[in-house]
């Protein structure tokens, strides 16, 4: 049992590595804001899920694993609506870009 | 098992860092805007793993706090970086 | 050199770089920026150093509201930012240099020779944990053990408020502080205001009430709660209250007030100011503890609200 739980997290973790991987290559290498906030926004909070989801099986109880995925669920929340306010300020400086 | 967890900690951490030059250099206010974000998912990810690692199951309570005060940060950025574009004569609108 | 010095290694140069980047740059709106990710980055170096009630409030004082009080500082200099372009003289930039120099290798120094193993009261402290009740070392000494010192620090918090009222201009006195936010109340910030407050009020609660047996406590706790409701006011949701109404300051002195009727009573029934009898103790320290989570709440929000600027009529 505990051989499938680690199993669980390398894959997870793996994962989530790989994402936050190409969230930072996308902020390295794209041109323009719009397109790096992009980047940000959708990779990093994939990888943050991955990372999440990995580290599920290593917790201690019901209560730790509500508390990991509430924190994915608020920074999920918070990164669609604050991506999209960037982008506005983005935009509005790039005076329509 | 805490070998691999460590040496996702630090991928993830020199991910963050370069994420932090990239952000912070950037032309404008709005690429500046991103860093709260960035330490929103990417910071939090070393918290929890690094909680895991070190055998500090709080870290996860850090995380939490972590998480709503990175959103306001962002707000807040946004906020005070919109009264800056009205001031300077752009159009202001509206947050839709 | 293993895994974990190689991490600690990067995450200090990772903080430094940051750190030295915000001192660097001259543009104030960026130096802010830095200066809130440094702060929510140190809260990572504190958990790796095993003090998570220091990173809980890193997190949430010195990372964001403590930023976003700079931020605010920062948008009203805009206008004079623009006058003052004369740097000081390079006597005084290297005098300055030489003297930071010097108070950095002093501290470097005092840390490299601390005796080792450190002397500490930790282990009293734990040993005492039977005079509340509670478990977490840090709560004992910052409730029961020097409780004085936490009193006083929340008169110190009200005197701040009070200072910041006084910058009110006639017109305004007694108003409501900052400017009355805008947003479209079907668009994505009233969104995020009217999803994420109620979570993070809980969020807010659950820091306080798990302050007894782990890391956590009241003043983390009223940072978040803070947070939430400037967000609900930057929104636009909710306007600010105007400062001279009643139920305002008397939530605001209800903390400190609460301790000091302890204090007395301790006095008065038992055997010194502040002595919590042994059967009471528990209760009596968490109803301080709600009482000071309201007015930490209240103060924190008003002062990163600001003076009071327009008038409470309207």
């Amino acid at each position: 049992m505990s051989v499938a739980r680690d199993i669980i997290t390398v894959a997870g973790v793996s994962a989530g590595v790989f994402f936050f991987f190409a969230g930072t290559v996308g902020l390295l290498r794209f041109p323009d804001t719009l397109t790096r906030l992009h980047a940000l926004s959708k990779a990093d909070n994939l990888g943050l899920g991955f990372v999440v989801l990995g580290l599920l099986p290593q917790t201690g109880g019901l209560r730790d694993g509500l508390k990991l995925i509430s924190i994915w669920m608020f920074v999920l929340l918070a990164g669609a609506t604050v991506s999209q306010l960037i982008a506005r300020t983005a935009r509005q400086s790039g005076s329509g870009k | 098992m805490t070998e691999f967890l460590t040496a996702a900690v630090g991928l993830i951490l020199a991910m963050l860092g370069l994420g932090l030059v990239s952000i912070l250099r950037g032309p404008t206010d709005a690429d500046r805007m991103m860093a709260a974000q960035l330490i929103g998912t990417a910071g939090i990810s070393v918290l929890l793993l690094l909680g895991t690692v070190t055998g500090v199951p709080a870290a996860v309570d850090v995380a939490l706090i972590l998480a709503l005060l990175a959103t306001f940060a962002s707000i807040a950025f946004v906020k005070k970086g919109l009264s800056r574009l009205e001031t300077d004569g752009a159009d202001p609108g509206e947050d839709r | 050199m293993n895994i974990a010095t190689v991490f600690e290694i990067a995450l200090a140069a990772v903080v430094l770089g940051l750190a030295i980047w915000t001192i660097a740059v001259p543009d104030t709106y960026s130096a802010t920026v830095g200066f809130i990710a440094y702060g929510l980055l140190v809260a990572l170096i504190w958990v790796r150093l095993d003090a998570v009630d220091v990173a809980l409030t890193e997190a949430a004082i010195g990372g964001g509201l403590g930023g976003v009080v700079l931020l605010g500082a920062a948008a009203r200099l805009r206008d004079t930012e623009a006058m003052t372009t004369e740097r000081p003289s390079l006597i005084v930039r290297l005098s300055a240099a030489i003297l930071s120099a010097a108070i950095a290798a002093a501290l470097a120094v005092t840390i490299l020779l601390l005796p080792d193993p450190a002397p500490t009261l930790a282990p009293s402290v734990v040993a005492n944990a039977g005079a509340t009740g509670m478990t977490n070392p840090v709560t004992n000494v910052l409730m029961a053990f020097r409780g004085m010192d936490t009193m006083l620090e929340k008169v110190v918090l009200l005197l701040a408020i009070v200072g910041v009222w006084s910058l009110a201009s006639d017109q305004a006195w007694g108003g409501r502080p900052g400017p009355r936010h805008q947003a479209d109340p079907n668009g994505v910030l009233a969104f995020l205001a009217r999803l994420l407050p109620p979570a993070g009020i809980v969020v807010g609660i659950y820091i306080l009430w798990t302050g007894a047996d782990h890391p956590g406590g009241a003043f983390q706790g009223g940072a978040v709660l803070a947070s939430m409701w400037l967000l609900v006011i930057m929104a636009g949701l909710v306007d600010t209250p105007p400062v001279r109404s009643r139920w305002l300051r008397l939530i605001l002195v209800g903390g400190p007030g609460l301790f000091l009727a302890v204090g007395l009573g301790g006095l008065c029934f038992g055997s010194a100011f502040l002595a919590y009898p042994v059967a009471f103790a528990k209760p009596l320290i968490l109803s301080i503890e709600v009482a000071m989570l309201l007015t930490i709440a209240t103060t924190l929000g008003l002062l990163l609200a600001g003076a009071p600027e327009r008038s409470a009529e309207r």
